[in-house]
């Protein structure tokens, strides 16, 4: 509201206030992993003696930023903070880029989500080439080699183009898998070949026509040791030399999120081995991969918000030995009003595997239809709408192992206000 | 005998029209036939793929984004166009979903460009009004006669206005949503064996009872009248009633 209110009285608020961080300010853009980028961006510039601005998890439209800035100045215009790290909202990117002018923007990923807010993920890249033509040619451009479509946008910026990737085969899944988006040349429409997919469309890829292929990462990771639920560890290999990092950020999407925000804060010329202590004191950002005691027993807090997202999620929690998982799917604006998406997601994975799965949300019907169809036994699967109470029924049936609770993003809002509510977790994310 | 009953099912261009869980409506055609022991054989056409009549009891065609969809399209009229309207006009069911479900028509007209000539297979035209005009979007339930005035219920998204010719019926009447054009109150279309249809959510998990219709036109081609065994449909009756409720139908 604070940022509403100010762009009503100057609505050149954001770029005013913007001017004054003294180190600029950097834009994380991308379905999956702003939050996570942005904050580990954050946590190490903090680590190197830098100030940060950022806005709140989940509020990254204009109005957020602007709130955010504000929030963070004296009456007199002052900023209170050295380098603004904001996350926009990948649509957003072409309104709220021009007012921050940018000195690094980082693309992420472009992942199907919210199709009936967004449109298409093609409409979504075609508003990133119209920001980045706008965009400084002084300023860097940090995008993700392994996102065939993500570094077509990213490799047309003139200026300073930092791609980052993975260069592990081990962490190869074989064959693309259902949620793959953007198996087509961009060029010339012919289906992509590729030596590795990492997950989703992720990889390493070529077109065979017109050679279009994957920029070699300028910051990479190799030698990749996946510890499941517990994080990763890697070599990160970049321009400054290479360090061996441990996260305890788990899965291989979260290496691209370590790569992403490594990229940004050398960019920044914070050291090596600055970021590397940062990479391994960074806590993850709310319910990304939280772990929480209920009644005693341990949960683990995943949100799940999209098909490559979700089918990341089952990846991991499969590495681990729980047997119980809470999943709430709501359909709110926030988390996209089309549902259809479910069927996307590799929930066969799952069959087998859980001695019980609790549905619950605003669809939690259309869940429990689908886990019918992915084989797990009916038998196996309560439908609780109240997810008050769906959490009573999870923790329940849990046998000491951990807990997983798999909710879309308003399913997360609630459910950590019951746990607030139940003094289990602090309001921290709010910050 | 349906111990000795064979399902083939077509599933045209998975890679590139396959925008809202599409696989779900494969997913229940084959899960339901199997359920009752009936052999089932999906096979996924994809560009360049020639389409033989008579191989196919059933031809599903999903939808996509529009630079996918033009590749579907071109590929559709180059190469599968006169087999997929033989195969239609010797009784093999035909359900194509949003973007597939514009390429059956005459054409699809887009805001700004070329028409998208279509198959003809269906009597609709459909066309984009305009930049500025508002993508139809959200929970949909409709009435189809075809179901005896049951309910379809579904998700629905797409730019496109699609009015309906003499030659097709709609699928059914909007109980709540948009449907064809968002005006005269149509959803889908339906000439003989081939139905079209801006419902996805998936469509058929959600309507067992469509999914059925289909089955049993599929087999009939090669198989007779055939009456399917009772399926137990709980799960998917509590998810119906929950999204008719959910779309304030």
């Amino acid at each position: 509201m604070p940022g509403r209110i100010a762009r009503g009285i100057a609505p050149d608020v954001t770029s005013r206030l913007a001017r004054r961080l003294r180190h600029g300010t950097v834009i994380v853009t991308g379905t999956n992993g702003k939050t996570t980028t942005s904050r580990l961006i954050s946590h190490v510039l903090g680590l190197g003696a830098m100030s940060s601005v950022h806005n709140r998890a989940g509020a990254n439209l204009a109005a957020g930023i602007a709130a955010a800035l504000v929030q963070r100045s004296t009456v007199l215009g002052r900023v209170r903070g050295d380098v603004g790290v904001f996350e926009v909202d990948e649509a957003t990117l072409p309104v709220v880029q021009p007012s921050l002018s940018p000195r690094a923007v980082v693309l992420t990923n472009l992942f199907r989500d919210q199709l009936d807010r967004y449109g298409e993920i093609d409409i979504v890249a075609s508003r990133w080439r119209s920001a980045l033509r706008e965009l400084d040619p002084s300023a860097a451009v940090v995008f993700n080699a392994d996102d065939p479509l993500v570094s077509d946008v990213g490799g047309q910026h003139p200026g300073v183009r930092i791609p980052f990737g993975i260069d592990d085969d081990s962490c190869g899944l074989g064959t693309l898998e259902h949620a793959a988006d953007a198996r087509y040349c961009y060029r010339c429409g012919i289906p992509y070949r590729y030596s590795t997919v990492y997950f989703g469309h992720m990889g390493v890829y070529r077109c065979e026509q017109c050679g279009a292929s994957r920029p070699a990462p300028s910051v990479a990771a190799t030698a990749v040791v996946n510890h499941g639920l517990e994080g990763i560890e890697f070599d990160l290999n970049t321009p400054e030399g290479a360090v061996r990092v441990r996260s305890p950020l788990p899965g291989v999407y979260n290496i691209h999120n370590v790569l992403a925000a490594a990229a940004s804060c050398l960019y920044l010329r914070i050291p090596l081995e600055t970021i590397a202590r940062g990479i391994g004191t960074f806590s993850p950002a709310f319910g990304r991969a939280e772990r929480v005691q209920l009644n005693g027993r341990p949960a683990v807090l995943l949100l799940a918000k999209n098909p490559a997202g979700f089918n990341e999620v089952l990846r991991t929690l499969l590495r681990a030995e729980g047997q119980t998982a809470l999943i709430a799917i709501n359909d709110l604006t926030a988390d996209g009003r089309d549902i259809s998406w479910l069927w996307d997601v590799d929930f066969e994975m799952l069959t087998g595997r859980l001695g019980r799965v609790v549905v619950s949300g605003l669809r939690a019907e259309d869940m429990a239809l689908r886990l019918k169809y992915a084989g797990v036994n009916p038998q196996a699967i309560t439908v609780q709408r109240d997810l008050g109470r769906a959490l009573e029924a999870a923790i329940g049936a849990t046998d000491g192992s951990p807990l997983y609770i798999l909710p879309t993003y308003t399913a997360m809002l609630q459910l950590r206000k019951i746990l607030q509510q139940k003094g289990i977790v602090s309001g921290f994310w709010e910050d | 005998m349906i111990a000795d009953m064979d399902l083939r099912i077509a599933h045209l261009y998975p890679d590139l029209l396959n925008l809202y869980g599409d696989r779900g409506n494969l997913m229940t055609l084959a899960g339901r036939a199997r359920w009752r022991g009936i052999d089932v054989r999906i096979d996924e056409l994809r560009l360049g793929d020639p389409l033989r009549p008579g191989a196919h009891d059933l031809y599903f065609i999903g939808g996509g984004e529009d630079r996918q969809q033009k590749l579907a399209a071109d590929d559709l009229r180059g190469v599968k166009a006169e087999a997929l309207q033989q195969a239609a006009a010797e009784g093999a069911v035909v359900l194509a979903v949003c973007g597939g479900y514009q390429l059956l028509g005459h054409y699809y007209r887009p805001s700004e460009g070329d028409d998208l000539k279509g198959l003809g297979l269906l009597d609709l035209t459909t066309e984009h009004p305009g930049p500025r005009a508002p993508r139809l979007i959200g929970n949909i339930v409709i009435r189809s006669p075809l179901l005896g005035g049951a309910t379809l219920v579904g998700f629905e998204n797409h730019g496109g206005r699609t009015r309906l010719g003499a030659g097709a019926r709609p699928l059914g009447d909007v109980v709540s949503g948009f449907g064809n054009n968002g005006t005269d109150r149509t959803e889908g279309a339906v000439a003989g064996h081939v139905y079209g249809t801006y419902l996805h959510g998936p469509l058929l998990p959600k309507n067992p009872r469509f999914a059925d219709h289909l089955i049993t036109s599929a087999l009939r081609r090669r198989h007779g009248d055939v009456a399917l065994a009772v399926l137990d449909d709980r799960v998917e009756d509590v998810a119906h009633k929950a999204a008719v409720a959910r779309a304030g139908a």
